[in-house]
C-alpha cells in the first residue's frame, strides 16, 4: 500500500512508499500505457495488481485484460503493439516459459513491447524466490534485458525502457528483471515524477510505416524462408548494436529532465576505485556485497562491486575497462547453466568471453549463489571474496566454479 | 474508463448481398499466392475479405493460408494482414481489436469501426488455439470475428490428423495398415456448437460452406455488424488431403451439406437458424447417405461397409438423438429417462 509522505523541498517529485512492482506501475500509469494483459503467477503479478488498482480508481486509461494463459498474455499486447499501441505484459519462471513462443516472435517482428519478469525459480520443484534463468531464456533472441536493484530504479528504468524500445532506431522489446519478493514486493521511498516531465522525456510511441492499419495496408511476417531470414536476423543484429548509443542517449536525457540518474547507464560501480578484488552480480544481490564490502574494508581489503544493469545489449568495451585493473575478478550468478563451459553460471561465462581479448586479463572466478532465493550471506561474500584475494596472489583463475551456501 | 458493463463498439453496417448481382465487384485478395488446384480455402480467403471491405485488418494464423499465401516478395492481401502463431488467432484478434479501440478512446487514433478478422484453420482453431478462442469469445467489449478455414488435417504439414479430422480417415499420421485399418477413431469436435453453447454473451456463431458463396459472405457480414467477438466455422473440401479430383471442390461441399455431415446454420444470440440446405434437411428432405461423400474421396478408400455403416449411425445419431438436430449433441430429458428405465 503506497503512503504518501511529505515532499523534500525544492522537488516537484512525489515521494512514495512503494514495493518495486508498486514502482512499476506508477511509470506505466506516467507513461500512459495503453494495453496491458495479465495473467497470474508470483512474483510479478504484483505489478498488475497494483495496474488494476489504477485502472480501478482512474488513474490509469487502458485497456486491460486478464488472459487465459501466458502464451496469450504475451500475443495480445504483442498485436495490440502492431496497430500503434503502447503496451505492458510481464511473468515469472515458468510462466514465462509457457509464452516462450511468443516471447521468440517478438523480436523479428520489431514490437517494442516491455516486460517485467519478477525473476523465480523454475519448476520442479516449485520454489517462489528468485533465480535468473527465466529471464535469461531470451538472451539470444533479441530481448533487451536489465536488471534493476531498487524501487527508484523500477521506476525510472521502466520510462526509459519505452525510450529506448520504442526508439526507432531500435524497435526491439525489453525485459525489466525485477528479483522476486526481495524487489517485487519490498517497499523503499520512491521519487514519482510529474507527468509533465515524463511527457518531455518520452515521446509518444509511433510506428511509423510499420503500423498495421487499413490506411498503410502492409503484410507483415509472410514466410520467408532461406531467401530472406539471414538478412531479417542480421537487421535484429544492428538493431541491437544501435540500442548501446540510444540507452546512453536516453539516460542522458533523464538525467538531463529529471536530475538524477546514472551516468553510467550499464553497471553500477561501488569502491571499485581502488579495488583488488571486484566481484560481480545482477540484481540485489548487490546489498549483501555491498555490506560484506564496507566490513571487508573496514579490515583492511579494497573489494569493489560492479552491479550489471544491462545485460542485453552487453556492455562489453565498458566492463572490461572496468575490470581490467582489478587484481582479480569473483563474478557472482544468480542462475546456472548446466554443462556449460567449466559448468560456470551464464554471467561468469558471458564475462570471461568479453575479457578474452582484453590486454590484461586478471584472474576469473566463477560462483553460484542465492539459487531458489536462498539468502546470499554476509559470510558468502566474505568467502568469495577471500578466494579472489588468494587467486591475485597466485595469479591463476582457477577453472572450478564455486557453489556458496549450498549443503554438500 | 467507460462501463464495460454499458459500453459498446461501433460496427461498420454491412447489408447482407442480395444475390450474387449485387456482390461487390472489388477484390481485396487477389493473385499473388500459391494455393493448390481446387484450394477452397483460399476461395473462403477471398470471399471473407471480400465481404468485410477494405476498412479491415486480417490476422492469419500458421497454416496453408499462411505459408501458401504470403512468400515473401509477394502477397494476395489488399488489406493489411499480419501472421500470427498457430494457437493464437484468438489472441490475435482481441489484441489487435484492443489496440485500435484504446487508441481510438484516448483520441490517438482517428475513430472509426475496423474489421478485424483473424483467421486459423482447424488445427490452429480447434486444437491449439481452442482456449484463446474461447477467452476472446467472452471479451464482449472487443470487435472481432475468428473464421476457423477446416480442411479436417494439418494439410500444409504432410497432411497430419487434427480434432477436426473424420473418424476413420487415411492421413499420414493415421495410414491404415496390415494390422490396423483405422488408427484414428475419434469423433470430429462439434466445433461451432460448442463455440455458441459455451460463450453465452457470444452474440453470433455460424457454419459456412463456400460452394454457396453469397450465404457464406453474408454470414460474414452479419458477423461483423453485429458486434462483439464472433466466430465462423467454414468446412473447406482439401483435394490434396482428401485425396480427390480438384474440379470436384464445389460438389464435395455439397455433398457435405446433402448428407447432414456437416450442417449450415447460424446462432444469433442464442437463437439457432439453420439455413440453406440444411434447412431442407430439417423441413423433411431426406440425407443423402454419407457414403456418396465419402467414397468419392481417396481418404476414406480402405473403409469397409462396416465402418461406412458406423459413420452412417454416428451422423444419423446428431440428427435423431441431439437435443438441437446436427447443433447441440445433448439428449432430451425424456430420452434419457427412458434409457435410464430399460435399466
Amino acid at each position: 500500500m503506497a503512503v504518501t509522505t511529505a515532499a523534500p523541498a525544492a522537488s516537484d517529485e512525489k515521494e512514495l512508499l512503494i514495493s518495486g512492482s508498486e514502482a512499476v506501475a506508477e511509470a506505466l500509469a506516467l507513461a500512459d500505457i495503453d494495453v496491458v494483459t495479465a495473467y497470474p503467477i508470483r512474483p510479478y503479478d504484483t505489478v498488475m495488481q497494483a495496474i488494476a488498482k489504477k485502472i480501478a480508481n482512474g488513474q490509469l486509461v487502458a485497456e486491460y485484460i486478464v488472459a487465459e494463459g501466458e502464451h496469450s498474455q504475451f500475443e495480445i499486447v504483442k498485436h495490440a503493439s502492431t496497430v500503434g499501441a503502447r503496451v505492458f505484459c510481464g511473468s515469472s519462471g515458468v510462466g514465462w516459459a509457457y509464452a516462450m513462443e511468443c516471447l521468440v516472435v517478438t523480436p523479428p517482428l520489431r514490437v517494442p513491447m516491455l516486460a517485467l519478469v519478477g525473476n523465480r525459480a523454475l519448476d520442479d520443484p516449485g520454489a517462489f524466490g528468485v533465480e535468473h534463468n527465466d529471464a535469461l531464456f531470451v538472451r539470444d533472441l533479441g530481448w533487451m534485458l536489465c536488471w534493476i536493484d531498487s524501487s527508484q530504479e523500477a521506476l525510472d528504468t521502466t520510462l526509459i525502457g519505452y525510450r529506448v524500445a520504442e526508439d526507432r532506431r531500435v524497435f526491439l522489446p525489453l525485459a525489466l528483471s525485477a528479483d522476486g519478493a526481495f524487489l517485487t514486493h519490498s517497499q523503499a521511498l520512491t521519487l514519482v515524477p510529474p507527468r509533465e516531465k515524463v511527457d518531455r522525456f518520452l515521446p509518444r510511441y509511433d510506428r511509423g510505416d510499420l503500423l498495421l492499419h487499413p490506411d498503410n495496408p502492409i503484410t507483415v511476417a509472410p514466410q520467408a524462408n532461406e531467401d530472406w531470414v539471414i538478412e531479417i536476423r542480421r537487421q535484429n543484429d544492428e538493431a541491437m548494436k544501435r540500442a548501446y548509443g540510444v540507452i546512453e542517449e536516453a539516460y542522458a536525457d533523464f538525467r538531463r529532465v529529471f536530475g538524477r540518474g546514472p551516468e553510467n547507464p550499464w553497471f553500477e560501480e561501488y569502491m571499485t576505485d581502488d579495488a583488488e578484488v571486484i566481484l560481480v552480480g545482477m540484481g540485489t544481490i548487490s546489498l549483501p556485497i555491498k555490506v560484506g564490502i564496507r566490513n571487508m574494508r573496514a579490515r583492511g581489503k579494497k573489494v569493489g562491486l560492479v552491479r550489471l544493469r544491462w545485460f542485453r545489449p552487453f556492455p562489453t568495451e565498458r566492463l572490461v575497462a572496468a575490470l581490467s585493473g582489478a587484481r582479480a575478478i569473483g563474478v557472482i550468478d544468480r542462475d546456472y547453466s548446466f554443462g556449460s563451459p567449466f559448468a560456470s553460471g551464464v554471467v561468469a561465462n558471458e564475462v570471461r568471453a568479453a575479457m578474452y581479448n582484453a590486454e590484461r586479463r586478471p584472474p576469473l572466478l566463477s560462483f553460484i549463489s542465492g539459487l531458489g532465493g536462498r539468502e546470499v550471506t554476509l559470510e558468502d561474500v566474505d568467502k568469495a571474496a577471500d578466494m579472489c584475494f588468494a587467486a591475485a596472489a597466485s595469479g591463476k583463475s582457477d577453472t572450478k566454479t564455486h557453489w556458496l551456501g549450498v549443503r554438500e | 474508463m467507460a462501463d464495460a458493463t454499458t459500453f459498446t463498439n461501433a460496427t461498420q453496417i454491412l447489408e447482407p448481398f442480395r444475390g450474387i448481382k449485387r456482390v461487390t465487384i472489388e477484390e481485396y485478395f487477389t493473385s499473388g499466392h500459391r494455393t493448390c488446384q481446387g484450394c477452397e480455402s483460399a476461395l473462403v480467403m477471398k470471399l471473407m475479405v471480400k465481404a468485410a471491405g477494405p476498412r479491415t485488418i486480417v490476422l492469419g494464423s500458421t497454416g496453408c493460408m499462411y505459408v501458401a499465401n504470403t512468400t515473401y516478395y509477394t502477397t494476395p492481401w489488399v488489406v493489411p494482414w499480419m501472421h500470427t502463431q498457430l494457437g493464437s488467432s484468438g489472441s490475435a484478434a482481441l489484441g489487435t481489436a484492443a489496440g485500435l479501440k484504446s487508441l481510438m478512446r484516448k483520441g490517438k487514433m482517428k475513430a472509426e469501426p475496423i474489421n478485424v478478422i483473424a483467421f486459423c484453420g482447424d488445427g490452429g482453431g480447434a486444437d491449439m488455439g481452442i482456449g484463446a478462442i474461447s477467452a476472446t469469445l467472452t471479451h464482449k467489449e472487443y470487435n472481432s470475428l475468428i473464421l476457423l478455414y477446416d480442411n479436417e488435417s494439418y494439410a500444409n504439414t504432410d497432411i497430419q490428423l487434427s480434432g477436426l479430422t473424420p473418424y476413420g480417415a487415411h492421413t499420414t499420421f493415421s495410414p491404415p495398415g496390415k494390422v490396423h485399418r483405422l488408427i484414428h477413431r475419434r469423433w470430429k469436435k462439434n466445433m461451432a456448437g460448442m463455440m455458441a453453447a459455451g460463450h453465452p454473451e457470444c452474440r453470433y456463431v455460424a457454419t459456412v460452406c463456400a460452394s454457396y458463396a453469397v450465404e457464406m459472405m453474408n454470414k460474414v457480414r452479419r458477423a461483423l455488424t453485429i458486434g462483439g467477438p464472433t466466430f465462423i466455422h467454414s468446412l473447406d473440401p482439401c483435394p490434396k488431403g482428401w485425396d480427390y479430383d480438384p474440379m470436384l471442390s464445389h460438389e464435395m461441399g455439397e455433398l457435405a451439406i446433402e448428407t447432414g455431415l456437416f450442417p449450415l446454420y447460424e446462432v444469433e444470440d442464442g437463437v439457432v437458424k439453420y439455413y440453406g440446405k440444411t434447412k431442407a434437411l430439417v423441413d423433411g428432405r431426406p440425407r443423402k447417405p454419407v457414403r456418396e461423400y465419402l467414397l468419392k474421396q481417396g481418404r476414406f478408400a480402405h473403409f469397409t461397409e462396416e465402418d461406412l455403416a458406423h459413420f452412417q449411425s454416428k451422423v444419423d445419431e446428431m440428427w435423431q438423438q441431439w437435443e438441437i438436430p446436427a447443433v447441440v449433441p445433448f439428449r432430451r430429458v425424456d430420452a434419457t429417462k427412458a434409457a435410464l428405465d430399460v435399466k
